[in-house]
């Protein structure tokens, strides 16, 4: 059974930058670091929604486009002062391939 | 009697086994080895040297014909190995078959050779075994041959130094930002750089070779840019691949790698594997550290005992005489992470330690490499550092039994003690400083000069006066750039004009950013600032701009974007009306609005549908209006003197002539203009960032309003007689914000600053000066003049508009 999909190269992202996955649950953004690490978190800020993928990366974190709250993308917590998380998906890069666990397309379910 | 083994490769892994089961028993086995090569097994790592003529390759033989004879190995030296029949357990060989008992697989790696045109030239080699290397020397003895080595990793490095040495003019082509960024970050990948561009070695990162052209030999290597490097001889350089074909045709269990279990047994107990060509719990290796453990846990293996292989920290280190480098663990950043940063600028120095749960994690290290072993040391231990923290990163020396406070460090050095290397400044200086009247931080750099050149020892200097001077001392308050650095902006300025700084990284090592990689709060200015200084050489940094200005429309609060297309002067046509009017329909645009800038904005735009609105656009002849911009936003006029029966001037044609000019500009702000043609100004110049009002005998130039957050009304800059004085001065105002202001000043904030006075002498009273500030203004606008919305309709940054995957036709578990 595959657990992961081949969603695309990690040369598919440039460095910093960060591309949508789209699925029937909505969108997943998937970033890429300087130092070519991949995470991907829900692209909807806790705050009001900001498209995170949108923001500008640093380090491994990434800043709301909308109203600048800092997130984790380790964790998808938010920084600072700020209180909320986004939801975070298992993704690894294999032989240059971006996959990304099935979870992924499973309903969001309370957490436990 | 004893068993018989095969060995299949005579190389590092190989060498090492061999080594550890000789020493323990040489009685048990009875070894054949084949090797490919035309020799026994020799030091592969140390080709470097041999490349460039630092040794012979005499000196590298790890094992000669006498060691052979001696342990009683029998070798097949130069005897390709081509089959393994397990059920016979025998290996065939050109010259037949070999009988074994148990088997050695340790075939190392092939380089992997990127699938460009004129791959297959003669010319083009890999760097990988002695045969390379000569046939490297071969090339560089012709006078004046060019080498291209495409790949700017350990491996490329130390050919492209190697060749270098040897007379050749060679060029690095990489395909990453920075050199080595499987090892080093981007700091230290600059440092690096800079000291090869330094040796005369070209250096193209992000560079992506399209094809090697040449008559049946190598001529020249084409990039994707268009640059064309002559060439006489390419090395790719660019990654390998593990061997492991033969394994794979026996019938033994694979993946990236053969694979080993923690004994370095293949699935077939009879047949071991270490080297490069195996994958260990889902781990390839490509340096020798981790080989050698597997070379000895696999002879332990052979023996009968029960050893297990155990990855560990590996580190790497650059062999390019006079380059110090040196990196190990995961540098990455991240959250739950610590840096700890230090960097000498002058001396090119850089050092960096990523800590989490006060351990070391990650350490990289150029320019002084002495205390690698010891970091490495306490990151394999996983010591817990938080005793040590605050001196950590000065080494050993201060660390050991260190006090935990870097003030008494400070209060513990001599008197001689260098406290500012650019100046020679020495702690008893300033404390001469001190006691003979300088009462806080800035009369101290007044009088001995500390801390005022680059600036990294500023913390340092701080630290004695606050110690001589005790609780007389207030700290000034920070007037850094953001928390990555203490440096005001007007001081970054300052440093990337004066040592020629092109890079953020480079800006960030020069400077002694604490962070590795700056903020969302930095990154932007920084970008600006080296656009502005070096509008030729500094390419464009789109992830460290905000959202608007790397997809070239406004975000909206729900993520839709808003399209604003230029509308020179704020005149349009009935055709461009019709085709706003076209586009709104075709993509549902659902709101249309009249903008206070004299345009039209549409609003509600989604992402996907950016590039295809603005090619619907650019066809009825619009560009883009930068409505996102810190740029030149809008040129309002009013209808002047070709139709008011007020007006003196055409401010309506003034107003084109200045958009045209100003247009697709970065700035430090925006930038807002006006043309009024008479002193009743409709077009409410007098608020914006420059205003026009034309009068009877010409045009009153004003600067400095505002009608946002805050309202100001300008102040007279000039009159002039006429229209090309207004430009020329407009544009001479502009680059002197440009040049000058901190970002995400506009004008009026500027103007406070330096005084109107100031900027009157250089772009009023001074003629030379005003026109050399034109000029590097208009020099500036042939290279960002550019409409950006064609360039994404031709393909620019598609990958913003364009999801990476669509899984919705995926069924959901
Ligand atoms: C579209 C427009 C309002 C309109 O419907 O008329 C507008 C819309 C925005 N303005 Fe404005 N401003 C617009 C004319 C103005 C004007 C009037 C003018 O230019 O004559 C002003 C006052 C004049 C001035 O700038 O001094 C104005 C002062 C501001 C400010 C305050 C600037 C300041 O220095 O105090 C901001 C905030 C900022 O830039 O940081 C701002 C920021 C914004 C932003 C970009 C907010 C943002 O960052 O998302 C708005 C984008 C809305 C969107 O989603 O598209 N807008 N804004 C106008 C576009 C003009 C154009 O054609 O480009
Ligand atoms: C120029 C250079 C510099 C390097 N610098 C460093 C460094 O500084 N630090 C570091 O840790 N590592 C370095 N490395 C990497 C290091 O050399 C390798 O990790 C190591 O040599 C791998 O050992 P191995 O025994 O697995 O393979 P190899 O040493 O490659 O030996 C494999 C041998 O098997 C032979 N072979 C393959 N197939 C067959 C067959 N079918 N029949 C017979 N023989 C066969 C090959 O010809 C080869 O001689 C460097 C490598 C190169 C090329
Ligand atoms: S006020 Fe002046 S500029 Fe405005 S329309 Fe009337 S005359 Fe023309
Ligand atoms: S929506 Fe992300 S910070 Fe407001």
């Amino acid at each position: 059974m595959t657990t992961a999909i081949d969603i695309g190269a990690l040369e598919d992202i440039p460095r910093q930058a960060a591309r949508l996955v789209k699925t029937h649950f909505g969108c997943i953004a998937v970033f890429r670091t300087a130092e070519d690490k991949v995470f991907a978190l829900d692209d909807a800020c806790p705050h009001k929604g900001g498209p995170l993928s949108n923001g500008i990366q640093h380090g491994e974190q990434v800043t709301c486009p909308l109203h600048n709250w800092v997130f984790d993308l380790n964790t998808g917590q938010a920084q600072g002062a700020d209180e909320g998380a986004v939801r975070t998906y298992p993704v690894r890069v294999e032989a240059g391939r971006i996959l990304l666990d099935r979870a992924a397309l499973a309903p969001q379910v309370a957490a436990e | 009697m004893a068993m018989k083994l095969v060995v299949i490769g005579a190389g590092m892994a190989s060498g090492r086994a061999m080594e550890h089961l000789l020493e323990a028993n040489d009685e048990i086995y009875d070894i054949t080895l084949f090797g490919a090569e035309p020799r026994g097994n020799y030091n592969r790592i140390m080709l470097s040297p041999v490349l460039s003529g630092e040794k012979q390759f005499e000196e590298i033989v790890t094992h000669d014909a006498d060691w052979y004879e001696s342990h009683g190995v029998t070798c097949r030296f130069g005897e390709l190995v081509t089959g393994i029949d397990r059920m016979r357990k025998v290996v065939i060989s050109e010259k037949g078959e070999t009988p074994y008992d148990k088997l050695l697989i340790a075939t190392g790696s092939s380089p992997f050779i990127i699938p460009v045109p004129g791959r297959d030239l003669d010319g083009v080699l890999a760097y990988r075994d002695l045969g390379d290397v000569n046939r490297m020397i071969g090339y560089a003895e012709r006078p004046g041959a060019k080498a291209v080595v495409i790949g700017g990793g350990l491996l490329g490095l130390e050919a492209a130094a190697g060749l270098s040495m040897r007379g050749m003019e060679v060029t690095v082509v990489h395909l990453m930002g920075h050199l080595m960024e499987r090892q080093l970050d981007a700091s230290a990948g600059y440092l690096l750089q800079r000291e090869l561009e330094n040796r005369g070695i070209r250096v193209l990162c992000g560079a992506n070779t399209k094809e090697i052209v040449g008559e049946g030999k190598v001529e020249a290597v084409h990039l994707e840019d268009g640059t064309v490097l002559a060439a006489d001889m390419v090395v790719m350089a660019v990654g390998i691949r593990p061997n492991f074909g033969l394994a794979q045709a026996a019938g033994l269990k694979y993946n990236r790698g053969l694979l080993v279990n923690d004994e370095m047994k293949t699935d077939d107990p009879e047949v071991f594997a270490i080297g490069e060509c195996v994958e260990h719990a889902g781990s390839c290796y490509g340096l020798v550290a981790p080989l050698y453990d597997m070379a000895r846990v696999a002879a332990r293996n052979m023996l009968g005992f029960h050893e297990r292989f155990e990855p560990v920290e590996i580190s790497t280190k650059l062999k390019v005489t006079g380059v110090d480098l040196f990196s190990a663990g995961d540098f990455a950043e991240g959250g739950g992470r610590e840096e700890i940063v230090y960097r000498d600028a002058t001396q090119g120095i850089y050092k960096r330690l990523v800590i989490r749960d006060n351990r070391i994690i990650g350490v990289v290290m150029y320019g002084d490499t002495s205390d690698g072993a010891w970091f490495l040391q306490k990151l394999k231990d996983k010591e817990d550092i938080s005793e040590i923290r605050d001196v950590l990163i000065f080494g050993p020396g201060f660390a050991a039994g260190a006090d935990a406070d870097p003030m008494a460090a400070v209060a513990a050095l001599p008197d001689e003690a260098e406290i500012c290397g650019c100046n020679g400044v020495s702690k008893g200086t300033i404390i001469a400083a001190i006691e003979a009247g300088a009462t806080s931080l800035d009369a101290v750099k007044a009088v001995t000069k500390a801390s005022t050149s680059c600036g990294t020892c500023a913390g340092l200097t701080e630290q004695v006066v606050a110690l001589t001077l005790g609780d007389d001392f207030v700290l000034p308050q920070a007037a850094g750039m953001c928390k990555c650095t203490d440096h005001s902006h007007d001081d970054v300025r300052r440093m990337i004009v004066a040592q020629a700084l092109k890079s953020i990284p480079a800006v960030m090592q020069a400077m002694g950013w604490k962070s590795s990689g700056g903020c969302a709060s930095c990154r932007p200015a920084l970008n600006y600032y080296l656009l502005c200084a070096w509008p030729d050489d500094y390419r464009d940094h789109g992830q460290s701009r905000f959202i608007n200005e790397r997809v070239h429309a406004n975000i909206q609060k729900d993520g839709t974007y808003s399209v604003v297309p230029r509308m020179w002067g704020g005149i349009t046509t009935p055709q461009e009306l019709r085709a706003i009017a076209d586009a709104a329909e075709k993509f549902n645009v659902p709101t249309v609005k009249v903008t206070g800038g004299q345009r039209i904005d549409l609003l509600g735009v989604r992402k996907e549908d950016l590039p295809a609105i603005w090619s619907d656009l650019n066809d009825a002849g619009m560009v883009s209006g930068h409505a996102y911009a810190k740029g030149l936003r809008t040129v309002k006029t009013c209808v002047g003197s070709e139709h008011c029966r007020f007006g003196t001037q055409d401010s309506t044609g003034l107003g084109i002539k200045l958009e045209k000019a100003l247009w697709g500009a970065w700035s430090p702000h925006k930038f807002k203009l006006a043309v009024s043609g008479c002193p009743r100004n409709c077009a409410e110049a007098t608020c914006k960032d420059f205003g026009v009002v034309c009068v009877d005998s010409g045009y009153q130039l004003h600067v400095g309003g505002a009608a946002g957050m805050d309202v100001r009304q300008t102040d007279l800059l000039a009159q002039v007689e006429t229209e090309e004085e207004a430009i020329e001065y407009c544009a001479a105002f502009y680059q002197l914000y440009r040049e000058n202001a901190q970002y995400l000043h506009r004008p009026y904030k500027w103007i406070a600053k330096v005084g109107l006075d100031w900027v009157k002498a250089r772009v009023v009273e001074d003629a030379d000066s005003r026109k050399a500030l034109a000029d590097r203004f208009f020099h500036a606008q042939r290279i960002f003049q550019k409409d950006p919305w064609a360039a994404r309709v031709a393909g620019t940054d598609s990958h913003e508009y364009r999801p990476l995957a669509d899984l919705t036709q995926v069924a959901a578990e």
